[in-house]
């Protein structure tokens, strides 16, 4: 039972940076602009939120400090990408070379500091519940967070009608144009958010996570939650399966390596992009006429004006 | 191997700022780093061993340093972008880097190479490494003593001869504690990622492990016994500060005198090839302070360390039982010969993981 728990917990402290960087990540692209510089937002928001709370020693700074840092990120790539129409892929890239990079000049000065975690929720009697007590009622904000996160951008993006605009954005800019949408404000927005996220989740490893800084410490997780918008047809609910499913796989192949089951290690660490890719592939065939891409997702949009 | 598409990209960036050359008299000296020298460890530890050259000789030569440099074939541009901006003698300090660095090294003969941890030579190419093994073996012992529940978590990178011979060293110097002593092995498949190394820590624990041995990177793996109130050790560099009331000790890699050395015998022109493995009394490695644990076992580390030093206790003493039961080949004499040693891609008996691959 306790390692049921525990295998539990650790599956949603791995997963939840993935799912509040790809939720950031499906709304950008939702708008129609492909930002491949994820991992870059992530690295700066890891840097800068380890050094707001290290400075101030509050671990709610230093989260506004990482979603401030990803904000900034992604306004170089909306200048460049949406002022400039440089294209998106290149600028993407480029993104993530000068994040990293960044970081480090950032990071340098908090390397081998360390500061006390995000603290956990405890209610007595709740959190004590077996089994579920400590999942439902004893994780960090960070993870309640990003639950509310995917939910809030499922209800904006199907249910308001700022969501339909943006949905239009991304499959048709020139129709959104046409109707009188400011296309280029609203994706800049959109791209805007993609960076907040980008920043939060970065923020969460050095915060929660491995509570200490060290350049490079994403370690490709941008990619990852890249990846998950994409195999997940751009659908938030099935982000959810798939960064949890990501997380989980990556967890019980550690304890099945653990146990001894015999299989290559090789194998088991592939085992976590295997699986979500099948599973989310199967997923989106399985219902007819799911969404696919948004139509003009990493298209230039130049306003006639 | 050992890096991601992000060094590369990061190397390209720093890989960009090198060159501009100057003081034209003094000893060119170059180093190809895997990491940042942020990393805490590796990386951090040949930056430490190039700080200690730079302050014993620092009047006769100038460093460059490239960070970030992806091991494969870019690696190659690199070490060739130093030997353009004059450096004469260069360190590749990666595995990774063995056939960049022999390719680069023919095509400059005048150019002298030195390659760590790796066993391509040439008349102009050095390697040199560590026995860490010998490090192990100690620290095998200390976890025995240590362990209340008989289980030891290992997290191992990847499965290459070092590795798996730092894995038999813990379990025989166990054995000879605790004869029904388990190592549980979690293989992250990576060198650095603390988030993933962290994982594995947990997944040891929750499964029963006491004491954590890492032969990864970051301190995350001895962050996460802290916090879980269980014992572990640092890897290439000192981590207490990640785990004050956790650290029983760690192994250092102490590169600055090796390096001096070298460039002492450049200096000289007496610089030649050489294959240099270095233990416990070459000075190449050290182990940090023993912390944490009852004098008697902190005595019996120190006694098996001044043993393996004096070169009276051997890790790979014969006979060793393989997992098969058989008993292993022993080229050495009274011990396995260097040659199994660096090749060794067996597990010895009690061991319960598979060797990928075999």
């Amino acid at each position: 039972m306790e390692l049921v728990e525990a295998i539990i917990l650790a599956v949603l402290a791995a997963s939840t940076p993935l799912l509040i960087a790809a939720t950031g990540e499906l709304v950008t692209e939702r708008s129609g602009v492909l930002n491949l510089g994820v991992e870059g937002m992530m690295i700066v928001g890891a840097a800068c939120g380890f050094a707001g709370a290290w400075l101030t020693g509050s671990i709610f700074i230093g989260a506004l400090f990482g979603i401030v840092a990803g904000t900034l990120m992604s306004l170089v790539f909306a200048l460049m990408a949406l002022g400039l129409a440089v294209n998106q892929v290149a600028t993407g890239l480029a993104l993530t070379i000068l994040g990293v990079g960044l970081s480090g000049l950032i990071g340098a000065g908090f390397v081998g500091e360390r500061i006390n975690p995000a603290v956990h929720l405890y209610i007595p009697g709740l959190t004590d519940i077996p089994l579920i007590g400590r999942v439902l009622f004893g994780e960090d904000a960070f993870v309640y967070f990003s639950v509310a996160l995917v939910i809030g951008v499922w209800w904006f993006l199907y249910r308001t009608r700022p969501g339909l605009i943006l949905r239009a954005c991304g499959d048709n800019h020139v129709s959104a144009h046409a109707l009188g949408y400011p296309v280029l404000r609203i994706r800049t927005f959109a791209v805007m958010f993609g960076g907040a996220c980008a920043g939060l989740a970065g923020a969460y490893l050095p915060l929660a996570y491995t509570p200490f800084f060290i350049p490079g410490m994403t370690a490709g997780r941008g990619w990852i939650a890249l990846a998950l918008v994409v195999f997940s047809s751009w659908r938030p609910g099935r982000l959810v399966i798939g960064a949890y499913l990501f997380g989980a796989v990556t967890i019980l192949q550690l304890h099945a390596q653990g146990w001894g089951v015999g299989i290559p290690s090789q194998f088991m660490s592939a085992l976590p992009y295997l699986a979500t890719v099948i599973v989310l592939v199967l997923l989106s065939r399985a219902r007819t006429g799911g969404s696919t891409a948004p139509a003009a997702l990493g298209t230039v949009f130049v306003p006639d004006r | 191997m050992r890096k991601s598409l992000l060094a590369l990209a990061a190397g390209l960036l720093l890989a960009g700022s090198v060159g501009a050359a100057s003081a034209a008299d003094k000893l060119k000296v170059g180093f190809i780093y895997l990491g940042p020298v942020g990393d805490l460890g590796w990386t951090y530890q040949h930056e430490q061993g190039r700080l200690a050259l730079v302050k014993e000789l620092g009047d006769k030569i100038e460093t460059t340093t490239l960070e970030n440099v992806p091991e494969g074939p870019d690696a190659e541009r690199s070490i060739e972008q130093l030997v353009r901006a004059g450096n004469k003698l260069i360190f590749t300090t990666s595995f990774g880097y063995m056939d960049p660095t022999l390719k680069v090294a023919k095509k400059y003969p005048n150019v002298h190479f030195e390659h760590a941890t790796g066993y391509k030579r040439n008349p102009n190419m050095s390697t040199y490494s560590s026995k860490w093994y010998q490090g192990r073996y100690i620290q095998g012992l200390i976890a025995a003593k240590m362990s209340k529940s008989g289980v030891l978590g290992y997290i191992g990178s990847f499965p290459i001869p070092e590795v798996v011979s730092g894995i038999n060293a813990t379990m025989l110097a166990a054995q000879t504690i605790n004869p029904n002593i388990k190592v549980k092995v979690i293989w992250a498949n990576t060198w650095f990622d603390p988030g993933k190394e962290a994982d594995a820590a947990k997944a040891l624990i929750d499964q029963g492990a006491d004491v954590i041995m890492q032969h990864t990177d970051s301190p995350a793996p001895m962050q996460i016994a802290s916090e879980r109130g269980k014992l572990a050790f640092g890897q290439d560099s000192e981590m207490i500060k990640f785990g004050p009331k956790t650290q029983l000790t760690s192994i250092l890699d102490t590169w600055g005198p090796y390096y001096i050395e070298r460039v002492k015998a450049e200096l000289a022109g007496t610089w030649k090839s050489e294959d240099t493995w270095g233990g416990l009394d070459s000075h190449m490695f050290a182990m940090a302070p023993y912390t944490n644990m009852p004098d008697d076992v902190k005595k019996m580390a120190e006694d098996a360390q001044a043993a393996i030093t004096a070169g009276k206790l051997h890790p790979f003493k014969c006979p060793i039982v393989g997992q098969d039961g058989k008993p292993v080949e022993c080229k050495g004499g009274a011990n396995l010969d260097d040659g199994q040693i660096l090749g060794m891609n067996f597990y010895v008996k009690g061991i319960d993981d598979k060797l990928p691959g075999k």
